[in-house]
C-alpha cells in the first residue's frame, strides 16, 4: 500500500479476486498450502508406512510408472532423493535437464511438458528456475506436477521434509497433525529469507499447525513486509533473542546467485547470523539445527555446527527421501474424478 | 458519400450538454443536422438507423493504445486494432510509438494514417519524444506535428534525464503538443514484474515500488513548474498509485497544466488478481495494492482523472503462455473499456452516464485538441457511437476482433452493448440487436 494512500470515503464494492483453479489434478503438490490438515497427515503416515516397507513390496507399488524429473536448475538433494523414491516405488524415471537437452534450443516449458506428457510421463517434478513454472506446467500438461522448487518462490516437499524432521524431534510419534501439533514451538529461519524458498514454504505451513516462525536476518535479505506473508510469522532482527526463543532454527544458505547485484559485507554478515558453537550453547542449547543445504561451512554456519550433536541435517536428508515417496505415490494415485486422495 | 439519419436515440453529448431525444442527421462525413424526434429537415433519400431505446453519444476516445505496426503484426494490426476499437465503440485511437522500428519520423507517422493500412476508425499516431525513444536526443516536433501527430511520448521507455525531459516538455509546449510520460523510474523496476508488496514477497517475485511511479510524476511536475510560463503540458499516462494521483491533484491546485489518465484495469484490479501467476495480470504499470486501486476510484469520481484511457497492448498466446517472470507486460482493452466503465463507474459507483462518457470522448479530444470530435454538433465529425445502455453480456475473449485475447477480463460481465460504431459517417460496427 502507499503510504499516502487516503481511505475510501465511499462504500466501493470491487470486483472480487476470482477463486484459484490451481491444482487442477488432485495429485499435484505446487505449494504446500494447497494441502488440508488432512492431506498432510496422510503424506506424513505414508511417509513412514513406504520407508518401513519391505524394499521389494515396496517397489511393485508404482511399477513401471512413468515419473520424468525436469530440472531448469542445477540440484543434488531434491533430484537425488526424487529420483530414488520414484525408482523405490519401481517407477521408471527419466530425467530432462536443461543443459542436456531441447531446452538449451530455446524450446519452451509449454512445449517441454506437452513433449513429455507425450511420451508417456505421467507425472512431472519440476526444478525451475523462474517463480511459478509449476503452475504453468500443469495448466499447460493437466499431469499430477510435483513442485521441486520454483524460483524464489517455493519448495513444497523440502517444508514437508523438514516438518517430519522437526515433529520427530519435538512431537515423536505424532503424524496425524492437527491445528495445534506445534502449538507452543518457536521456529527460527535464519538468513537469506528474500531468497529462499524454503523459508517461504515453511513460514506459510509451520504456522497452520499452531507453530510460531521467527524471520531472522538483515533488512536486505528480509525486508519488513515479510511479516506480513501470513499468520503466525514475526521478525526478530535480533539472532541472540531469536535463538533463545527456538526450539528449532533453520539456517539458509545467502544465495549468490539470486543476489542481482547486492552488496553484502560478509564479515558483517557472519559477526550477526553465523550460528557457532558459542552462540548455540549460549542461546539455544537444546534446539535442533537444520539447513535445507547446500551448507557453505564458515559462513551461516561453523563446521562444529553442522557437524555437532545438535545438528539434523542429515536426518533432513533421509527424511526427503520418505517424504517424496509418499507424494510421488499421491501422484500417480489420486484420481482426476475422484477428487483428492 | 450517402447521408445517414440516426432516428429515435437518446442522445447524450456531455460536451454540448446535450440529454435529450434527438434524431442525427450524418452527411459527407460530418453532421450535417440534429433536431428533435421526427424533425430533420434534410433527412430526405437518407438512409436510416432505428435507434429508438439507444444512447447515441460521440464516438470514443482512446488516447494510449499500442496498434503494434509497423514491425509486430503478429500481435495486432492497424487493422485488426481498430476493428477491436470500432466494437468497443472508439472511432479515435491514439498510437503508442513503440513500434519496431519506432516511429520517430514524419514518414512513419504518415505510413501508420495511409489507407493502405485498412484502418476502420481514425489513428492518430503518438511520436517519439527523443530519437528511437532512447531518452537521448529530441525529435523535430514540428515536423511530427505536420505529418500528423497529436502528442509526444517515450511510452514504456521513460524520459529518466531531467535535461532531456525539460527540453521534451519546452519544445513541445512551442508546437503546442502534450507530452506523455509513463512515469517509471526504471532505475528503481529493475527485474520487477508486479508490484512490490506483500504479494510480491509471497510469491518470489521482485516487486516494482509504487514510488517508482510517484517519484517520477513529481520530478515531472517540478520540470513543469520551471516551465510555467510557456504552459507546458505533462499528462501522465496510465496513473496507478495513489501517490501519483495525489502529486497530480496538487499540481493543478498549483494551476499547472497537468492531467493523467487511469485505465479501466488500474481502477478494477490489484496485486491480488495476479493470482497464481497469471499472466494476463501482468501489465507496467503493475496492478497496484487494493488501496491505489480504491484511489483510483475515487480520484474518477472525484472528477481529478481526465480520462479513461485502456493501454490496449496485445501480445500473441505464445508470448503469455510463459513463467511470469518472461511474460512480456500488457493486457487487450479495447473491446472491454465501455462494458467496465459502465458496469462499474455508471451501475456500481452510480457515476452518471454523461460524465462517464465524457472520460472516454469529450475529454481525450479537447487534451489532444481534436477538433470536431468527442461531440457531437453541427459541422462536427460523424463519429457516433449508438448502444443499448441497459444491456448486459459477457465478454468472450476469443470471439474479439483482436488479433490477441491477452486480457484478465474474459467471461466478465459487462454492461452497454454497443450496437452502431459509425467513423467520418461509415458504418465502422454493427452488430445484431
Amino acid at each position: 500500500m502507499s503510504p499516502t494512500a487516503t481511505p475510501a470515503r465511499r462504500q466501493l464494492h470491487p470486483p472480487p479476486v476470482p477463486a484459484s483453479p490451481f491444482p487442477y489434478h488432485p495429485g499435484s503438490l505446487l505449494s504446500a498450502q494447497d494441502l488440508t490438515l488432512e492431506e498432510l497427515s496422510r503424506i506424513l503416515i505414508r511417509a513412514t508406512a513406504l520407508e518401513n516397507e519391505d524394499p521389494l513390496v515396496r517397489s511393485r507399488i508404482l511399477a513401471k510408472r512413468r515419473v520424468a524429473l525436469l530440472f531448469y536448475e542445477s540440484s543434488t538433494r531434491t533430484r537425488t532423493s526424487f529420483e530414488l523414491a520414484a525408482k523405490g516405488l519401481g517407477a521408471d524415471t527419466t530425467l530432462v535437464s536443461s543443459l542436456s537437452s531441447s531446452i538449451e534450443k530455446g524450446e519452451s516449458l509449454k512445449d517441454t511438458g506437452l513433449t513429455l506428457r507425450a511420451l508417456g510421463a505421467e507425472t512431472i517434478i519440476l526444478r525451475h528456475n523462474s517463480c511459478g513454472a509449476p503452475w504453468l506446467l500443469e495448466a499447460e500438461t493437466r499431469l499430477p506436477v510435483l513442485n521441486g522448487g520454483d524460483g524464489m518462490h517455493e519448495h513444497p516437499t523440502q517444508a514437508l521434509l523438514d516438518l517430519r524432521t522437526i515433529l520427530a524431534h519435538l512431537r515423536p510419534g505424532v503424524e496425524v497433525v492437527t491445528a495445534e501439533a506445534l502449538a507452543g514451538v518457536t521456529v527460527s529461519i535464519v538468513g537469506d529469507i528474500l531468497h529462499s524458498r524454503v523459508a517461504r514454504s515453511n513460514m506459510m505451513l509451520l504456522p497452520r499447525l499452531g507453530a510460531r516462525v521467527l524471520l531472522c536476518g538483515p533488512k536486505e535479505l528480509l525486508p519488513d513486509l515479510a511479516a506480513a506473508a501470513g499468520p503466525g510469522i514475526a521478525i526478530e532482527r535480533d539472532f541472540d533473542a531469536a535463538l533463545r526463543q527456538s526450539q528449532a532454527v533453520m539456517m539458509l544458505r545467502i544465495q549468490a546467485e539470486r543476489l542481482a547485484g547486492m552488496q553484502l559485507d560478509l564479515e558483517q554478515y557472519k559477526a550477526s547470523y553465523q550460528l557457532t558453537g558459542l552462540r548455540l550453547a549460549a542461546h539455544a542449547p537444546e534446539a535442533i539445527v537444520l539447513h535445507p543445504g547446500p551448507i557453505i561451512r564458515g559462513l551461516e554456519v561453523t563446521a562444529g555446527v553442522a557437524d555437532g550433536p545438535q545438528s539434523v541435517i542429515l536426518e533432513q536428508v533421509r527424511n526427503g527421501v520418505a517424504i517424496r515417496m509418499a507424494v510421488v505415490e499421491r501422484a500417480l494415485t489420486a484420481s482426476q474424478q475422484g477428487g483428492r486422495a | 458519400m450517402t447521408a445517414l439519419a440516426i432516428l429515435g436515440g437518446h442522445l447524450i453529448d456531455p460536451a454540448a450538454g446535450v440529454d435529450l431525444l434527438k434524431d442525427i442527421l450524418l452527411k459527407d462525413g460530418r453532421v450535417a443536422e440534429i433536431a428533435g424526434p421526427g424533425k430533420l429537415k434534410q433527412a430526405n433519400g437518407a438512409e436510416s438507423l432505428d435507434a429508438a431505446g439507444l444512447t447515441v453519444a460521440p464516438g470514443l476516445i482512446d488516447m494510449h493504445v499500442h496498434l503494434r505496426e509497423p514491425g509486430q503484426g503478429y500481435k495486432e494490426t492497424i487493422a485488426t486494432g481498430t476493428a477491436a476499437a470500432a466494437a468497443g465503440g472508439f472511432t479515435s485511437v491514439a498510437a503508442m510509438p513503440n513500434t519496431a522500428p519506432v516511429n520517430d519520423s514524419p514518414e512513419i507517422t504518415r505510413w501508420m494514417q495511409a489507407p493502405e493500412r485498412g484502418a476502420a476508425i481514425r489513428v492518430f499516431p503518438v511520436a517519439a519524444a527523443t530519437r528511437g525513444s532512447k531518452g537521448e536526443a529530441i525529435n523535430d516536433y514540428a515536423a511530427m506535428k505536420s505529418a500528423g501527430a497529436v502528442a509526444v511520448t517515450d511510452d514504456g521507455q521513460p524520459i529518466l534525464k531531467d535535461s532531456v525531459m525539460r527540453e521534451t516538455l519546452a519544445a513541445a509546449a512551442r508546437v503546442g503538443l502534450t507530452v506523455i510520460q509513463h512515469a517509471e523510474d526504471t532505475r528503481l523496476t529493475q527485474g520487477g514484474s508486479m508490484n512490490l508488496g506483500p504479494v510480491s514477497f509471497k510469491l518470489g517475485l521482485r516487486g516494482m515500488p509504487p514510488e517508482a511511479e510517484s517519484g517520477m510524476v513529481e520530478r515531472d511536475i517540478r520540470l513543469v513548474t520551471e516551465l510555467r510560463d510557456i504552459r507546458a503540458h505533462l499528462h501522465v499516462a496510465h496513473t496507478s498509485t495513489a501517490a501519483a494521483l495525489n502529486a497530480v491533484r496538487q499540481a493543478r491546485r498549483n494551476g499547472l497544466r497537468v492531467t493523467c489518465e487511469v485505465t479501466p484495469h488500474h481502477f478494477l484490479l490489484t496485486e491480488e488478481h495476479v493470482g497464481l501467476f497469471n499472466t494476463n495480470a501482468k501489465m507496467n504499470p503493475p496492478l497496484r495494492a487494493p488501496a491505489d486501486r480504491d484511489a483510483m476510484i475515487e480520484a474518477i469520481l472525484d472528477g481529478v482523472v481526465d480520462v479513461i484511457a485502456t493501454d490496449h497492448a496485445p501480445h500473441a498466446v505464445h508470448e503469455k503462455e510463459v513463467e511470469f517472470e518472461n511474460a512480456p507486460n500488457g493486457i487487450t482493452g479495447l473491446e472491454t473499456a465501455l462494458g467496465l466503465c459502465l458496469r462499474w463507474l455508471h451501475k456500481e459507483w452510480r457515476m452518471p452516464l454523461g460524465r462517464v462518457l465524457s472520460l472516454l470522448s469529450a475529454q481525450p479530444a479537447a487534451l489532444l485538441n481534436l477538433k470536431g470530435r468527442g461531440t457531437l454538433t453541427a459541422g462536427s465529425f460523424a463519429d457516433v457511437l449508438i448502444f443499448d445502455p441497459k444491456a448486459e453480456w459477457t465478454y468472450r475473449a476469443r470471439e474479439g476482433k483482436s488479433k490477441s485475447r491477452n486480457t484478465p477480463f474474459d467471461g466478465w460481465t459487462m454492461q452497454g452493448k454497443v450496437r452502431w460504431t459509425i467513423s467520418e459517417g461509415r458504418i465502422a460496427y454493427s452488430s445484431p440487436a
